[in-house]
């Protein structure tokens, strides 16, 4: 499995305020045969940051996705956050705390990814609209293992009827999924593998969880860095020369 | 009954002996899919070395998938923080050690 497919995890959430604990937790993901991961930054963070991400990535042959979660309360800051941070980050994740964000996220192209964090049923805004609205758009729904991984009992079945259900819609309207640890520490960190046995659990085939690790993360950060270059025109359209040679009189 | 081995790797911040690594797999099939589908697994630590945390499990060749989960879940062995990974799956212990070590 590992040896044809780069596998992807677009959510760590390391403490950045502990390097050494970054630098385990991004070796523990190269070990566990992750090629890309996407780390979450804070919208103010220093470019000096980033560039020490990067080269703790480097060393263990990681590729590094800049993210930012955006968690606003109404959608019009989303819009104010994406017209801020949209240039800044190659992921920008929206935390849906309201219908309104929900909907407001997935219609906007420049989402990446829809996150609803609450493992109460009422909460979570992942339904046939908003399927409907990210199948037009590109953001993908994010399946973060972690909580599955800390709730027990009555909670992580309620967690896993609401993905079950939220999987089963954006398979049926075609919404990209992707699977994220969203670890903050490295005993939260699975291997590909393992991530398609939790998956099971909410009955997502283990063709579609490979592809949730491995394609679709790919896509968006491709996606994303083409839209970031400064060739980039529109989707397709791209300044291959500039320069005297290009004038045609 | 068809059987399955599983190489597994225990990672924890102390170390942890056979009874608890049983315990605490035992109790994550226990906890995902009830006394019930725990009965249907066939779940036995064939092998553990407590110095490299390697081990095998045996599981019914139809309960991988649940044992590959329950394994997946667990985040804390007798109350210390662990997680355990499953290295591979295999039909006989023989190819299991040939390929895993």
């Amino acid at each position: 499995m590992t040896a044809t497919r780069g596998f992807g995890d677009l959510h760590l959430r390391p403490p950045l305020s502990d390097m050494e604990r970054v630098k385990r937790m991004v070796a523990k993901s190269a070990e566990l045969g992750f090629r890309l991961v996407g780390v979450t930054l804070p919208y103010n963070a220093s470019l000096e940051v980033v560039e020490k991400l990067r080269k703790i990535c480097a060393e263990v042959d990681v590729d590094l996705a800049t993210r930012i979660d955006l968690a606003p309360k109404a959608s019009n800051e989303l819009l104010d956050d994406l017209r801020r941070f949209r240039r800044r980050f190659e992921l920008v994740s929206v935390v849906c705390t309201s219908k309104s964000v929900a909907r407001q996220a997935a219609k906007d192209r420049r989402v990446d990814l829809l996150s609803f964090p609450s493992s109460e049923r009422r909460q979570r805004f992942f339904d046939r609209a908003e399927a409907e609205l990210a199948s037009g758009a590109l953001a993908s729904l994010e399946v973060d293992m972690a909580p599955l991984l800390l709730l027990e009992g009555f909670q992580r079945a309620r967690l896993l009827s609401c993905l079950r259900r939220e999987v089963a819609i954006a398979e049926g309207f075609k919404v990209p999924i992707t699977v994220c640890s969203g670890a903050t520490s490295e005993q939260l960190l699975r291997n590909p593998s393992d991530f398609v046995a939790l998956a099971s659990l909410f009955d997502m085939a283990s063709e579609r969880a490979l592809e949730a690790l491995s394609e679709v993360p790919f896509a968006i950060v491709r996606r994303n860095r083409e839209k970031l270059s400064p060739d980039f025109v529109a989707p397709g359209i791209r300044v291959v020369r500039r320069g005297d040679c290009c004038r045609s009189g | 009954m068809r059987r399955r081995y599983l190489a597994v790797r225990v990672e924890s911040e102390a170390s942890v002996n056979r009874e608890e690594l049983t315990d605490a797999v035992w109790r994550a099939v226990t906890q995902l899919f009830g006394e019930y589908g725990a009965s249907q697994v066939g779940l036995v630590v064939i092998e553990y070395d407590e110095q490299n945390g390697r081990g095998v499990v045996r599981c019914s060749h139809k309960a991988v998938p649940m044992v590959k989960a329950s394994i997946a879940s667990i985040t804390k062995i007798d109350g210390k923080s662990a997680a355990i990974r499953v290295l591979g799956v295999s039909g006989t212990l023989k190819a299991l050690h040939k390929r895993y070590g």
